[in-house]
C-alpha cells in the first residue's frame, strides 16, 4: 500500500465492545438456549421418531436399516426422482427466462411497471392448487376431445407425455413464481443495476453480454435461493401432480412405497430425501457464499 | 471556438485527443426541459467543467454524450463525426461514475480487464496493462483486491483506470469526487488532472462545485436552465463573467444597492463607478455586483454609522490567512463581505465604524426586482 496515499481505513474492522455488556448478553445468551431447545424439540422429535420407526420392527423387536437398502431397488423409485429432477430444472430454467429480463426491464426502464408486475407475481400464493390444477385438466380435455392426428390433439398428448409431462413444469413455474420473485428482487434490491449496466455498456458491452457478465453474476445469491425455493418445492409437490396422474417422486412415495413391506420404506425415502435437499442447500450456499467473498482469477 | 492553451497531447498511452462538439442539444423530460438549446464544443486534449445548479441539464449532456440517453434535437459529434445514432458500447468512451459503479464480483484487475476482454485482448496482455493502469492511478499492486476491500476513493482510482484501460477518444466523468471525503477529493483532483495532461485526452467533466471546477478545467461550461451561459477560462469566467448569473454563481459576491447615475456609470457606496456590459436607464435602481477582493474599507465615524450609503459595522471578522474576510451590514440592512489582507483587517475590529470603498474598476449591474 506504499503508493496510496488515501489515509480513509479500508473496510475497516470493527470489533464491538463487548465486555461492558457481559452480564446482559449472558442473559440473552440463556434465553437464546431456551428458544433453541424449544425449536429443536419442535423440528427433530418428528424427524427422530420417523427415523425410529424405519428402524425398529415392534413385532420381532429387531432394528434393521432394510428399508434404506430396499428404496434403490424399489421399483420406480430411480424413473421418479430422475422425473422429479428434470421437471425441477426444467421449471427453473422457464421461471429465469421469463422472469429475469422482465425484472432488469422493469427496474431499468419501466419502474413504473414494478407495482403490477408485483402484484401479478404474488397472485399464485392466493392461487389453491387444486383450482389451478382443475383448470389446467379442462384446458387439457378440450385438446384431448380434437380428432386424433390435429395440432391441438397432439399438442395437448405432447404436455401429458408420461416420461416427461411438459405440463407439470409450465405449472410449477406458476406457483414457484412468488418464491423466485422474491429472490431475485431482494438480489437486484443489493446492486446499483443501472451503474452496473451504464458501467458495462460504456466499457462497449453490448446488451446480452452486459446482462451475463455484469448483471448476473451479483444476482448469483437470489438466483440460488430462487433455484433451491424452487428445487424444493417441486420435489415437495404432490396435488397437481397426483390429479393429473403423474408419477414423480411425491406421488410414487405416496403410492407404490407404501406398498412395500411394513410401510417402513415411505418414511426412509422421505429421510433421505430431505437430507439430500439439506445437502444440496448446504453445498450451495457454501459455495455461493465463498465464490462471492474470493473467487480465484480463472479468467486469466 | 477560442482553443485553450493546454498540456500538449502526447501519446503516452497510444491515445491521442479528439476534438468533441455538442450542438443543438434538447432534452425533456415531461414538462421539464432539461436541455433547451445547448452547445459546447472541446478542442483535442482539453479537460472542460460543466458547472451549474442541481437540475440545470449538465449530467443530461453527460450521458447523451456517453449514448445512456438520446437527444429530442441536436447532435453529438467527434472529429466531426456524428455519434448521434450510435448505441453507448460503440461509442469508445470512458465514463467514470458519481456512485461507486465497479463490478463487485470482480477484482480491481479485472474490472480494469473488462472492457479489453471484450476486445480479444489476451488475458497475458490484461493483466499487464491493468497492472500497469492500476499503477499510474496510484494502485500498484492491488489487482488482486476486490471492491468491497477498497475505500471510496481507491475505488474511484479504479473506477478511472478501468475508464482509461479502453483507450477512449473522451473521458466523461459525472461528479466523480462528489462522494468522497474532502481529503481524498483533494488528492484526486489533482491527480485526474496530471493523467488527463499525461493522456493529453478530452474530457468532460460534470460537477457542481465550482472550486472543483475552476481548479482543474482548462475551461468551465456554466450552465442554466439546459443552456450555456457562457464557457470561459477558470480565471476569465471569475474576472469577466458574461452574465450576471455567471457572476452571482462563480465565487462570493456581493450585492450593493446602487443608481445609474448617467451613461454607463453606477452610483454605489457614495462612489461612481463605470458599468461593464448592459446598463440600464438613467436613475433605475441596481444592484451593483462587487467581489469580496474588490471591496476596501475605510474608517468612518461613529456618529455616522447608521446613515449615509456605504457605511457601516463590521459584525464578523473570519481569518482565512493571509487575507480576513469582514461581514459589514450596512445602514440598510444588507451585508457586504471585504477581503482584506489580514495584517490591515486588524485595523477594523468587529463593531467598528468602517465605509466601504470599492475599487475603481468596471462593475456588473443587475436591475432590482
Amino acid at each position: 500500500m506504499t503508493t496510496i496515499s488515501d489515509t480513509e481505513p479500508a473496510a475497516a474492522v470493527t470489533t464491538p465492545a463487548r465486555d461492558k455488556r457481559g452480564l446482559g448478553l449472558r442473559r440473552v445468551r440463556w434465553w437464546r438456549v431456551v428458544v433453541l431447545g424449544v425449536l429443536a424439540v419442535y423440528f427433530l422429535v418428528p424427524l427422530a421418531s420417523t427415523f425410529w420407526f424405519t428402524l425398529y420392527t415392534p413385532g420381532t423387536h429387531t432394528f434393521s436399516l432394510a428399508p434404506y437398502g430396499q428404496m434403490f431397488s424399489a421399483q420406480g423409485f430411480g424413473t421418479s426422482v430422475r422425473m422429479t429432477v428434470e421437471i425441477a430444472l426444467v421449471t427453473i430454467v422457464i421461471l429465469y427466462l421469463l422472469l429475469v429480463p422482465a425484472m432488469i426491464a422493469v427496474q431499468l426502464r419501466l419502474p413504473k411497471l414494478k407495482p403490477v408486475l408485483e402484484s401479478l407475481a404474488m397472485v399464485p400464493l392466493v392461487l389453491s392448487p387444486v383450482a389451478l390444477v382443475v383448470g389446467v385438466q379442462t384446458v387439457l380435455g378440450w385438446g384431448l376431445d380434437q380428432d386424433p392426428g390435429t395440432p391441438l390433439f397432439q399438442l395437448a398428448a405432447d404436455l401429458q407425455n408420461q416420461s416427461f409431462p411438459l405440463i407439470l413444469p409450465i405449472v410449477y413455474v406458476v406457483i414457484a413464481l412468488p418464491f423466485a420473485y422474491r429472490s431475485l428482487e431482494s438480489g437486484l434490491r443489493s446492486v446499483d443495476l443501472k451503474t452496473l449496466v451504464e458501467a458495462s455498456r460504456g466499457l462497449g458491452a453490448s446488451w446480452p453480454v452486459t446482462i451475463w457478465r455484469a448483471v448476473l453474476p451479483n444476482l448469483r445469491s437470489g438466483l440460488l435461493s430462487g433455484a433451491i425455493l424452487t428445487l424444493a418445492l417441486v420435489f415437495g409437490e404432490y396435488t397437481i401432480s397426483s390429479i393429473l396422474q403423474f408419477l414423480p417422486f411425491s406421488v410414487w412415495i405416496v403410492q407404490d412405497g407404501q406398498g412395500a413391506t411394513s410401510g417402513q420404506l415411505a418414511p426412509a425415502v422421505s429421510l433421505l430425501s430431505l437430507l439430500l435437499s439439506w445437502a444440496v442447500l448446504f453445498l450451495v450456499s457454501f459455495l455461493g457464499g465463498r465464490r462471492a467473498v474470493g473467487r480465484p482469477d480463472r479468467s486469466s | 471556438m477560442s482553443v485553450i492553451a493546454s498540456a500538449p497531447a502526447q501519446d503516452a498511452a497510444g491515445t491521442r485527443g479528439v476534438s468533441l462538439e455538442l450542438s443543438g442539444l434538447h432534452r425533456s423530460f415531461g414538462a421539464t426541459h432539461a436541455l433547451a438549446g445547448f452547445d459546447l464544443a472541446l478542442a483535442p486534449g482539453e479537460l472542460v467543467a460543466m458547472l451549474g445548479p442541481s437540475g440545470c441539464g449538465k449530467t443530461t449532456a453527460l450521458r447523451i454524450v456517453a449514448g445512456f440517453d438520446r437527444p429530442d434535437l441536436g447532435a453529438v459529434s467527434l472529429d466531426g463525426v456524428d455519434l448521434t445514432p450510435l448505441p453507448a458500447n460503440k461509442r469508445d468512451m470512458g465514463m467514470v461514475f458519481q456512485s461507486y459503479s465497479l463490478f463487485p464480483h470482480l477484482t480491481a484487475g479485472q474490472n480494469v480487464g473488462y472492457g479489453p476482454r471484450l476486445r480479444k485482448v489476451s488475458a497475458a496482455e490484461r493483466d499487464r496493462q491493468a497492472e500497469e493502469l492500476l499503477e499510474l492511478v496510484g494502485m500498484a499492486g492491488m489487482a488482486g483486491r476486490y471492491p468491497h476491500q477498497l475505500s471510496g476513493g481507491q475505488q474511484q482510482r479504479v473506477a478511472l483506470a478501468r475508464a482509461l484501460a479502453v483507450r477512449p477518444k473522451v473521458l466523461l466523468l459525472d461528479e466523480p469526487l462528489s462522494a468522497l471525503d474532502a481529503k481524498v477529493r483533494l488528492q484526486l483532483r489533482d491527480e485526474i488532472r496530471r493523467i488527463q495532461q499525461e493522456f493529453g485526452i478530452t474530457t468532460l467533466f460534470v460537477t457542481h462545485d465550482q472550486e472543483e471546477a475552476l481548479s482543474m478545467a482548462d475551461r468551465v461550461a456554466v450552465m442554466r436552465a439546459g443552456k450555456l451561459e457562457q464557457c470561459a477560462a477558470p480565471a476569465e469566467l471569475y474576472d469577466r463573467p458574461a452574465t450576471a448569473f455567471v457572476a452571482q454563481f462563480v465565487g462570493t459576491m456581493n450585492h450593493l444597492p446602487g443608481q445609474v447615475v448617467g451613461a454607463a456609470k453606477v452610483r454605489v457606496a457614495d462612489r461612481e463607478l463605470p458599468v461593464d456590459g448592459a446598463c440600464p436607464a438613467e436613475g433605475t435602481e441596481v444592484n451593483v455586483l462587487l467581489r469580496p477582493e474588490s471591496l476596501d474599507l475605510e474608517p468612518a465615524a461613529e456618529a455616522s454609522a447608521a446613515g449615509r450609503p456605504g457605511e457601516g459595522q463590521v459584525m464578523l471578522a473570519t481569518f482565512l490567512g493571509a487575507t480576513t474576510r469582514l461581514t459589514v451590514r450596512l445602514g440598510d440592512g444588507t451585508e457586504a463581505k471585504a477581503d482584506l489582507p489580514s495584517h490591515r483587517a486588524v485595523e477594523f475590529p468587529v463593531g467598528s465604524a468602517v465605509r466601504l470603498a470599492p475599487a475603481p474598476r468596471p462593475v456588473l449591474v443587475v436591475e432590482r426586482g
